[in-house]
């Protein structure tokens, strides 16, 4: 997760063909893999390199993952539609659903816009700054991803709960929605935004200072550009962790309808009541929020590829 | 630039990062560790003596080490296909892959459920006709686990496997090595830190897996009962002391594999800069 270079940097050169057209004339591919019938089939359609034991590898692998992600995922989404549009619909907008689902996106939303802002802040810090104890605060940042999320619920508990020795009660409060969810999507922001960051050259920030740019004006025109595509990224990543974010509201929320309740608890005190069928509607409504944010991130890393 | 010009702006900004993540993070964290002690040391290795916590670490360490072993093969298997070989569908794999980590963990449980379950699933009565119980029971554990950590390897191995290009591949290929030979002498050496990292992260990752366990497993005591449930269920039942030792356990294992993480990557950093000057 760390440094998390493989969204925003590395993964660039992974459709080489249509993000550097010149390159098809040597009649290698970026990566330097010979490509036989690139004139046949046109320069710019995907080709296929795949041998005896690279096919056997993708036959088996796509096995597991269909297994594993593709076949359940499609069952979710079977058995929302199986009661037909009304019945899905019936079952997504009662009263209690709405409320957690709107509770879910308002949090989520929020939450996104601060780590928008902190995150960047924070990986600004880690890049630009040097202070002792840097290394330790380098740590701390990837606790939340790691941290087991039943033990992040019990953490905030600590200093948020009944027992908080801020006299800050915010447990079974919709406030405890918006610290729980501040608290696992720390990473994704600074991580994404950090080793751009880090790449970046000062040299051009330094030249706009010397022709008088302000700190602001250098920020927005020279640094935020940059780091935009990085920002959008762990911004989606952030959301989507949000929006299906259940384990550490279980002992932080209380779970309350219409006041703490989100979509994942829906979810499960659907499946805990044996509605499997309005728990899979919940479900695909929430799909549908990560397959967009899956795109969004497909699309964010293959404009960063054709920039660089 | 300016140093003048920058310091207090600078000062400010490190003051803030530093107090949101006190008041977020370390503040909460260190009170976990001092509850977990309120009663001594002893007190706390007294809880994991008992059978039923026992038990819930011993299936919460085995499905974390078998999630982790699928994942590793898995992760090399389908890095290595989707940097090296070009084939129709690839960037939708590519996409997909990432899939697990945008996924609520109680959807995840919920899918593996509709397929798997012994009563009511796809393929459930079947594997169940040959004996095969996946939900309520330790493979659905295991399967539930490794999909909430499957993105992890794949993540840190591809960048790494762009950045080192196909040269030396190539070269022993040429020379004769076969594929097998090309991967294990040329391939897996050079990534094998980004290997490790993917490693430990998913092995961390996997140990506190808890809604997508929660949906499959069935929360029977000695059996089905994971760490991470036996943290709910003693919390609700009162038992706060047992649930604060637990969560001390799971978070000072996570800590571990983030500074090991973290050690390993500053090392290699180091040893880079000295390699190129």
């Amino acid at each position: 997760m760390s440094r998390t270079t493989s969204l925003t940097t590395a993964r660039e050169t992974r459709a080489p063909s249509s993000a550097r057209p010149g390159s098809s004339e040597d009649g290698l591919s970026d990566d330097g893999a010979p490509r036989r019938t690139a004139h046949r089939a046109g320069p710019r359609r995907p080709v296929s390199t795949l041998t005896r034991t690279s096919g056997l590898g993708l036959g088996v692998t796509m096995l597991w993952f269909s297994l594993l992600v593709l076949v359940p995922l499609a069952a979710v989404v079977a058995t929302a539609a199986a009661g037909g549009p009304a019945e899905f619909w019936r079952a997504v907008t009662t009263e209690q659903t709405l409320h957690a689902i709107r509770l879910t996106v308002l949090a989520a939303t929020a939450v996104t816009c601060l780590n928008v802002v902190a995150g960047t802040a924070i990986a600004w810090v880690l890049v630009r700054d040097s202070f002792p104890g840097k290394r330790a605060l380098e740590v701390v940042i990837d606790v939340p991803f790691a941290l087991p999320t039943i033990v992040a619920g019990l953490v905030l508990l600590s200093l948020y709960g009944s027992s908080s020795p801020l006299g800050l009660h915010w447990a079974n409060t919709p406030w405890s929605v918006y610290l729980a969810f501040a608290f696992v999507t720390l990473p994704f922001v600074v991580r994404t935004v950090q080793p751009v960051l880090a790449e970046l050259d000062a040299d051009v920030e330094e030249a706009a200072a010397s022709l008088g740019a302000s700190r602001t004006t250098t920020f927005r025109r020279i640094v935020l550009p940059s780091i935009a595509p990085a920002i959008a990224a762990g911004a989606a990543l952030s959301f989507a962790r949000g929006m299906g974010e259940y384990g550490s509201l279980v002992l932080l929320s209380g779970n309350l309808p219409f006041t703490s309740e989100v979509a994942s608890v829906r979810i499960l005190s659907s499946i805990e009541n044996d509605n499997l069928a309005g728990a899979a509607a919940v479900a695909t409504v929430l799909l549908l929020v990560s397959l967009a944010v899956i795109g969004v991130l497909d699309v964010v890393q293959r404009r960063v590829a054709r920039r660089g | 630039m300016g140093e003048s010009r920058r310091r207090p702006f600078t000062y400010v900004l490190r003051c803030a990062v530093v107090g949101y993540l006190l008041l977020l993070v370390v503040w909460p964290l260190v009170l976990v560790v001092t509850h977990a002690f309120e009663g001594g040391a002893g007190t706390v290795l007294g809880l994991f003596a008992e059978p039923g916590t026992l038990a819930a670490l011993r299936l919460t360490a085995l499905a974390a080490v078998l999630a982790t072993a699928i994942n590793l093969v898995f992760g090399v298997a389908i890095s290595l296909v989707l940097v090296r070989v070009q084939f129709p569908g690839k960037r939708i794999l590519s996409a997909l892959v990432d899939l697990p980590l945008a996924v609520s963990p109680v959807v995840v449980g919920l899918a593996l459920m509709l397929v798997y379950s012994g009563r009511t699933g796809w393929f459930g009565p079947t594997l169940e006709s040959w004996g095969l119980t996946v939900i309520f029971s330790t493979p659905g554990i295991v399967m539930a686990t490794a999909f909430v950590s499957l993105p992890l390897v794949v993540r840190e191995v591809v960048p790494v496997l762009h950045e080192i290009g196909t040269e030396q591949e190539q070269a022993a290929a040429s020379l004769g090595a076969s594929g097998t030979q090309t991967f294990w002498r040329i391939t897996l050496p050079s990534i094998k830190w980004a290997v490790v990292y993917g490693v430990v992260l998913t092995l961390a990752r996997s140990l506190g897996e808890f809604g997508a366990v929660k949906v499959v497993s069935g929360n029977v005591l000695g059996q089905t009962r994971t760490a991470t449930l036996a943290v709910e269920e003693m919390y609700l039942n009162f038992d706060q002391q047992g649930a604060y030792a637990i969560a001390f356990l799971l978070a000072s294992v996570s800590v571990l594999a983030i500074l090991i993480v973290s050690v390993l990557r500053s090392r290699a950093e180091r040893t880079e800069r000295k390699a190129t000057p």
